[in-house]
């Protein structure tokens, strides 16, 4: 898939930024006069593999789920009842649909990152900066149809004492400002971080050429490559609690 | 100079894991704690944990993304 490697001069960088799309042994760089890249190509997979099996489980008849639908249902469920009733109420349940869709698409970009071969979409900062901005935007279009667009403005600023208005006016927006970006770095920089760990220690292999370090790099990059796993799972669900907290401020003002 | 670039990016990484080591760390004992006292609160606080903790690493993420920013430049 890629050009032989000189053993002498491993280029780890390549494995996490952005490049011509070939992923999974697919050549796509026919596309990439279209400004199609690898992490292009690596959402694509994503979203097509997300509407295929959701709607093959959401198609299931019955009372009872079996199958596919057996395993969507208590995360879409968990998302609902543990997510989005606690931080949004009844109000929210209109963006429920938004929120799975960021869940299950962050889930399964961070997860297709881990699978030999792909590429991670959410490493890319501005996949999650696009992300972060959407869920940005249908934060203030959920307090402007909630609140009304008057209303919403005003309750930018809490009630305090007029003196103290200017300083938390510009706090305020500061705060705009700062929660899609707190947003974008959080989940670009854990999916980043992990994925140069485990580079690093297959990178020991080339750095020591020792039969010393196996231990350390394959048992090490076992370990990391699991607690990803579990990142990729922490990231996804701490991103949409974080949308969920978000548009229950902008919802609920007062509160 | 590059070898001071190079020097100050590890240094900084460090820093930022001893932050986020302490930072966790008291998120965990706190809810382990709080878990022993009222064993019936398990998942709330178990959720809530995660949830801070998760707030925690990405601090001192943002720190370990500057410093491999450093570190290319």
């Amino acid at each position: 898939m890629s050009a032989p490697h000189n053993p002498d001069e491993i280029d780890i960088v390549h494995h996490l930024v952005d490049g011509p799309p070939q992923v999974f042994g697919l050549d796509l760089t026919m596309l990439e006069r279209f400004g199609v890249t690898k992490h292009v190509v690596m959402m694509w997979i994503a979203a097509l593999l997300l509407i295929v099996l959701l709607n093959i489980a959401a198609r299931q008849k019955g009372d009872v789920p079996r199958g596919l639908r057996n395993f969507f249902e208590p995360v879409i469920l968990f998302i609902r009842d543990q997510v989005l009733m606690p931080n949004m109420g009844k109000a929210g349940l209109p963006y429920l649909p938004f929120l799975l869709t960021v869940f299950f698409f962050i889930l399964m970009c961070n997860v297709l990152g881990l699978v030999p071969g792909g590429a991670t979409a959410t490493a890319n900062i501005s996949v999650t900066a696009t992300l972060a901005l959407i869920s940005a935007f249908v934060t203030h279009f959920a307090g402007i149809r909630e609140n009304g667009l008057v209303h919403y403005l005003k309750a930018i600023v809490p009630p305090v004492p007029f003196w103290l208005w200017p300083l938390m006016l510009a706090v305020e927006l500061i705060g705009f400002l700062a929660k899609p970006f707190a947003l974008a770095v959080r989940l670009w920089a854990n999916m980043t971080a992990g994925h140069i760990v485990i580079l690093v220690l297959l990178g020991f292999i080339f750095l020591f050429k020792n039969w010393g370090v196996v231990g350390i790099s394959v048992g090490g990059g076992v370990a990391i490559s699991l607690l990803e796993l579990f990142v990729a799972l922490v990231q996804a669900y701490v991103f949409t609690i974080l949308t969920a907290v978000f548009m229950g401020m902008a919802l609920h003002p007062e509160h | 100079m590059e070898g001071l670039g190079v020097m100050s990016a590890g240094l900084g990484a460090g820093l930022a894991v001893i932050g986020a080591g302490i930072g966790i760390s008291r998120i965990a004992a706190s809810s382990v704690e709080s878990m022993a006292r009222q064993p019936e609160a398990t998942g709330d606080i178990r959720g809530s944990m995660i949830l801070t903790a998760a707030f925690v690493e990405g601090v001192a993420l943002f720190a370990c993304a500057i410093c491999f920013m450093i570190q290319q430049g």
